[in-house]
């Protein structure tokens, strides 16, 4: 989807070929996300179906002076209108996507025998690391570092893209240290509740009977679970 | 930039350090069973929420607080083997602080700051600026050690902490939400700093809440009511790093 608005912006800048476009994507998205020259040109042919792009007449040149075998593609006036469009439209949210980790942790607090402690310690874990992995990312150096020249411009792209990365992983670990404080609180309370009751196993519908086979659910045991 | 396989001897080490406030029915349990080692050219975070035993780690690791039981050995030495004197010693030579709110004294210039302590410890007061100023530099202040805190930026007055930190012999720095102060770009200049000083040949125990920053360390260690309850392990070469992105997500 956003292929092609990457293409149409990169294409409102100078006619290109596909070769170079893919080139260009690559190098000012800091490499993150690798175009394969067949994505190219198939978004390529929907931009010429849809009005958007047209390929430059014979005797026309790109900036790089491509042979007259290599086709160049430039934006029509609609492709330039779509193209602006693009920069002045937020982005959408969209639905909410079909977040494996939101459902395992939904499931894990209303399941019998889960140590929900452990599911989030783990996944807390996991995150920690990619996100110590893409912090040495941005240490070693972008583009410009591995080709051994400097531009600024391209590492500025480059660990951009990286942040948002690790700005998405630091929101996983912080809904995670969320999700334990609320779970700790849960189990504390139902163990209150229950105690109340004189020691009766809890039922509420947070899950504390549910969860628990009967023989566990006293008070003690109950408040123990979760998270360590 | 040091690999694992380049990180320097043991500079300070916990072995089952527990640590208990008060007796009996009141008896609280700061820290139990903690093993921990950080060697020169790493830097280990602490990540855990209030309560989990984080400061407290902090204080045994520096010296300022002694487990109930356990040992540390910092630089070689075992702190419990030591009389108070020798501890206060070596703590003064080995050891540095970083504070979130930078704890620098106002009336004295950012080289006075970086180097009184050296001076404290005997140090001549001419080979203590000395010190102070290469440390500045270090940090990437070499121009600014005769401005004073309130001349100088958030950012900017936490390098000279580190830079404090880290003066003359020093090589193990401990710091307490270093960021905590700090927006996210400033915050992250600071870490960069720490990170490279560290790899010139220190070692660093970093407590943060803030996982972006905890992920500057080799290696996060997570507390849990002052039990270490897991550890990312230590970071693999960065060459492998990027066969490993994730691909493209929907959005592009």
């Amino acid at each position: 989807m956003s292929v092609r608005n990457g293409l149409l912006a990169l294409l409102a800048e100078q006619p290109m070929h596909g070769y170079h476009l893919r080139q260009e994507f690559e190098r000012r998205t800091g490499g993150t996300w690798p175009l394969n020259i067949g994505q190219v040109y198939t978004t390529l042919h929907r931009l010429v179906r849809d009005g958007l792009a047209e390929p430059v007449p014979q005797g026309g040149t790109g900036v790089d002076g491509a042979g007259a075998d290599v086709e160049l593609f430039r934006l029509t006036d609609a492709g330039r209108t779509e193209a602006r469009a693009w920069w002045a439209t937020p982005v959408g949210r969209g639905a909410p996507a079909r977040d494996e980790l939101a459902i395992k942790l939904a499931l894990a607090v209303t399941a019998a025998g889960v140590d929900v402690g452990a599911v989030l310690q783990a996944q807390r874990t996991e995150t920690m690391r990619a996100l110590r992995d893409y912090t040495r990312l941005k240490v070693t150096g972008g583009p410009s570092a591995e080709h051994g020249g400097a531009n600024p411009d391209a590492d500025l792209a480059w660990s951009l893209v990286l942040d948002s990365l690790v700005f998405a992983a630091e929101a996983e670990v912080r809904w995670l240290d969320h999700v334990e404080a609320r779970v700790t609180r849960a189990a504390r309370e139902r163990a209150d509740r229950a105690a109340a009751r004189g020691g009766e196993p809890a039922g509420d519908p947070f899950g504390g009977g549910l969860a628990q086979p009967v023989e566990d659910a006293g008070p003690a045991h109950d408040a123990g679970r979760g998270v360590r | 930039m040091s690999a694992p396989s380049g990180l320097g001897p043991v500079l300070l080490r916990l072995v089952d350090v527990s640590r208990t406030h008060g007796h009996g029915p009141t008896e609280v349990h700061a820290l139990r069973g903690v093993d921990l080692s950080v060697r020169v050219g790493e830097l280990v975070a602490v990540m855990g929420p209030s309560g989990s035993g984080k400061s407290t780690l902090l204080n045994i690791a520096g010296g300022l607080d002694t487990p109930s039981t356990g040992s540390v050995t910092l630089a070689g030495s075992e702190l419990a083997a030591m009389d108070t004197k020798g501890r206060a010693r070596l703590r003064r030579r080995s050891v540095g602080y970083v504070f979130q709110d930078f704890n620098l004294i106002p009336a004295l210039t950012a080289a006075e700051n970086v180097a009184l302590p050296r001076e404290l410890d005997g140090v001549g007061a001419r080979a203590a600026r000395v010190e102070a100023l290469a440390a500045l530099a270090d940090v990437g202040l070499a121009d600014l050690g005769d401005r004073f805190p309130d001349e100088l930026s958030g950012g900017q007055q936490q390098r000279v902490a580190i830079a404090r930190a880290l003066a003359g012999p020093r090589r193990l720095v401990l710091a307490d939400e270093p960021t905590g102060a700090l927006d996210s770009v400033t915050g992250e200049d600071v870490m960069r700093v720490l990170r490279t000083r560290v790899d010139a040949g220190a070692a660093g125990l970093l407590v943060t809440h803030e996982a972006r920053f905890a992920a500057w360390a080799d290696r996060t260690v997570f507390l849990r009511d002052g039990v270490v309850v897991d550890s990312t392990g230590s970071r693999p070469d960065p060459s492998s790093l990027l066969v490993s992105q994730p691909g493209p997500g929907e959005r592009w």
